[in-house]
């Protein structure tokens, strides 16, 4: 195609969007509220083992978890991969590391992201702890990150 | 299997009980909603047909395009009948008058488009020499005053704003004309059903 056909096509920017606003419930709205106030939250199964985030019912049990406990501010990388070219959609703008982080006392990962200066400096069974924002809301996003547990 | 899957009068436990929290955060507010916007961001490229109809539009023109098998006249132009399958070949143009076939007052505000100041009136409006019509703004007259069959012409932009996009037509706005009689139902969207 020559550029003067290309020139023929007319093209827009088109933005489809869905401004969302979903209602929680009491187990995931409880985390959040935990998040807002500077706690992260797990709900306890019957065992006593915790799981973080919490869910609203047992994975094995199929009961209903109505106790949501408080669990560490630093835990545990179990896996990781690197994200060296953030998209505009995702929720940094840095690189940065996606991780399956297990806080000190829950028994489940959780995924967020962590701050190093490349991959070399990730590795599996790395100890990591929240950085928070200072302004919160009630969003998996009032925890900025995780950074390593020696440089908070 | 619980009783509740098949007793809508017995409620989920979970969701009706309570959540313990721990005692240090018992007694703040809890967070009962969180924003999950969702955005995709395209470049469109809106075909021939489309193509035509948004260069038309640069120029203040309308055009549609005619169904070959029924004669029909379908604004926008897509390329295709929607009513017999086949492709398009002639394209039209049609008036910037006519009526409105259906309308919608809305009373609340939409947060996506600020510049939408309630009450406003969403209307189906047919372009004379058109067989359907398509959703515009109808403004110039008390949203209470809107009624199926009213006349409007087309407001366009300033000249020097025109581009190729439906957004030139700001609104329609009445003709003053007497309205037009749609005494038969029958006939929208049939080809010679309008005046």
């Amino acid at each position: 195609m020559s550029d003067t056909a290309n020139d023929d096509v007319l093209r827009a920017p088109l933005r489809l969007e869905y401004p969302f606003i979903r209602t929680t419930g009491a187990v995931v709205g409880g985390f959040l509220t935990g998040l807002r106030e500077g706690v992260v939250l797990g709900a306890k199964r019957a065992d006593g083992t915790v799981l973080c985030p919490p869910l609203e019912y047992d994975p094995i049990t199929s009961d209903p978890l109505t106790e949501l406990v408080e669990v560490g501010q630093a835990g545990t990388v179990t896996t990781w991969t690197w994200n060296g070219e953030p998209r505009p959609q995702q929720p940094f703008a840095q690189p940065f590391a996606w991780a399956m982080i297990t806080l000190d006392g829950a028994d489940t990962p959780m995924l967020h992201g962590v701050f190093v200066d490349g991959p070399d400096a990730m590795s599996t069974g790395m100890r990591v702890s929240v950085q928070w924002r200072d302004e919160r809301e009630g969003h998996i996003a009032d925890i900025a990150g995780f950074v390593p547990e020696e440089s908070a | 299997m619980s009783g509740y899957q098949q007793d809508p009068k017995i409620k989920p436990t979970a969701l009706s009980g309570e959540v313990t929290m721990p005692a240090a955060i018992g007694a703040v507010e809890q967070v009962q909603s969180v924003r999950t916007p969702i955005a995709i961001d395209y470049i469109a490229t809106p075909g021939a047909s489309l193509s035509a109809y948004l260069r038309g539009m640069k120029q203040k023109k309308i055009l549609g395009d005619k169904c070959p098998v029924s004669g029909q006249v379908f604004v926008p132009p897509r390329g295709v009948s929607p009513v017999s399958g086949q492709r398009t070949t002639e394209m039209v143009e049609v008036s910037d008058q006519g009526y409105v076939e259906s309308f919608n007052v809305t009373r609340l505000p939409i947060k996506s488009r600020p510049d939408l100041n309630p009450p406003y009136v969403s209307a189906w409006v047919v372009p004379d020499g058109a067989n359907v019509g398509s959703i515009s703004l109808v403004a110039g007259i008390a949203p209470e005053d809107v009624r199926i069959g009213l006349r409007v012409r087309a407001v366009w932009k300033p000249d020097d704003e025109l581009e190729e996009s439906a957004a030139n037509i700001l609104h329609w706005e009445p003709t003053g004309e007497p309205d037009f009689v749609l005494d038969d139902l029958r006939i929208i969207g049939k080809p010679g059903g309008q005046q």
